[in-house]
Formats: structure tokens, sequence, C-alpha cells
């Protein structure tokens, strides 16, 4: 998975400067949840469409998502999974972001 | 079964097998949809989701930034579904935004019938069994178009 080079600040964007809230090292994860209403078939594409996956991958994080309730789909900047939670949320897949712990 | 009903032509686009009456219909619902997408119906809450579930004030700053642009972007696949209801043949781009529209209207409609996983049979008696009919039926379409766009990937 390709991430942003880590001094690709971005611009005109103020970023609340808080050592305990965003820890630059700590990845962000972007996470789907399951829903009743989204078809595996779709998810598994969008899977594939975003972020390029294999067949086999996509698939694998749709089950995740349909047995375990939740799987984590990427991870990289915050501006990178900000990015990608709005591309889920276009496709209308549940998807939120959370720092590493 | 008498074929599938959305087909990748050999040139690469996507042949539309739909009748009149489903034409009539899919044309009438991105309207519908449209004049609730600024409103408060709460089942528009699976369309505009928090992005920090556990983080108000980021959402909040997230929201902000993006609520508007996801709210065009839900609009502009209806608008294309809407543009091109009555098309034979769609670009994989249109037809794209047809999955993504047909979605849309899903996510609304099914959370308004609040759906479970394993749908089972509503009595015809129940007054939401035509509501049920068309959630199904927007299911199943949904799917040969999933089905077709993935061939392609």
């Amino acid at each position: 998975m390709s991430t942003s080079p880590p001094d690709l600040a971005p611009v005109g964007v103020e970023e609340p400067v808080d050592q305990d809230v965003t820890e630059p090292d700590r990845p962000w994860l972007v996470i789907v949840w399951n829903d009743p209403i989204n078809l595996m078939s779709y998810v598994t594409f969008v899977f594939q469409k975003l972020f390029g996956y294999s067949r086999e991958k996509a698939t694998k994080l749709m089950l995740d998502v349909h047995h375990k309730g939740r799987a984590i789909v990427s991870s990289g900047t915050r501006e990178r999974a900000e990015l990608d939670v709005f591309r889920l949320h276009e496709h209308g897949l549940w998807a939120t972001m959370e720092q590493a712990t | 079964m008498a074929g599938r009903r959305i087909r990748r032509t050999r040139k690469g686009d996507y042949q539309l097998r739909l009748s009149a009456d489903e034409r009539v219909l899919l044309r009438s619902l991105p309207g519908e949809l449209r004049e609730i997408l600024d409103g408060q119906d709460p089942a528009l809450g699976r369309l505009f989701p928090p992005a920090y579930a556990d983080d108000p004030v980021h959402d909040a700053e997230y929201q902000m930034l993006m609520h508007q642009e996801l709210r065009e972007r839900h609009e502009e696949a209806l608008a294309v579904m809407e543009q091109t209801v009555e098309n034979e043949r769609l670009d994989q781009e249109q037809l794209h935004a047809w999955s993504r529209a047909l979605n849309e209207l899903r996510l609304v409609l099914g959370t308004r019938l609040d759906v479970a996983e394993d749908m089972v049979e509503v009595d015809p008696e129940d007054p939401r069994a035509p509501a049920f009919a068309l959630y199904g039926y927007l299911s199943w379409l949904q799917g040969e178009i999933v089905e077709a766009l993935s061939a392609a990937l």
C-alpha cells in the first residue's frame, strides 16, 4: 500500500497541535463496519476499485466485515485516511477512521 | 432465466436490458431522494456517516470541510442515472454511477424499512410490502450491475 511521504504537509490546513492527540508516528486506520444493506458483492467491488486490491484480498476483507463486524481496509497518514473515508462514504459504505494505539 | 440483463459488450461498454416499466420506475426515484437530501430525515444518516466515530471535535471539522462535497457526489450519481435511464448502452463510468445511485436509494429505503441481513418473506397484506418489493428489485439490479462491473476489473 502506498503512503504519502511524511513531509508532504497539506497547505493551508491548520492542524490543532496537540501531541496527545496527533502523534504523527502512529498511522491512521480506516475501518469499514458491517451493515445489513450493502451487498457483499458490492463491498468487494468497492474494495477492489478504490484500493486496487485483488479479488481475493477484497473478498477476505469483505468477509471480515461481515463476520467480525469490522475490518481495517487501509492505513496511512491522517490526510490519506480522510480521503479513503470520503471515497468509501461516496460509495455508501460505513467507514470511520481512528489512530492506531 | 432469460440471460443477463446487463452485459459487457466487445467495445467495453455495457448493454442494459430493462423494460419500459423498469425505466419509468428508475426515472422517478432520484428526484424523490433529492427532495429529502437536505432535510432531517433520519434515514439519511447512512449516506452521511461520521468519519471520526469517537471524536466529535475532529468529526465536526471533517464534516465542515467534506459534508457538502459528499452531498454533491451523491447528487452526481443520482443525476447520471436520471439522465441515462433511457439508454440502451452505458459506459463504465455511467454504470458505476448507477451502482452508487442504486446503493443510495437502497440505503435510505433499507434504513426506513429496518431491513435485516436475513430477510424473511413479507406478508403481501403488510402495508410495507410494496416498499419491500422495491427494495428487493433495487438490490437485484444493483447485484447485476456489480457483477458486470466486477467482471471488468
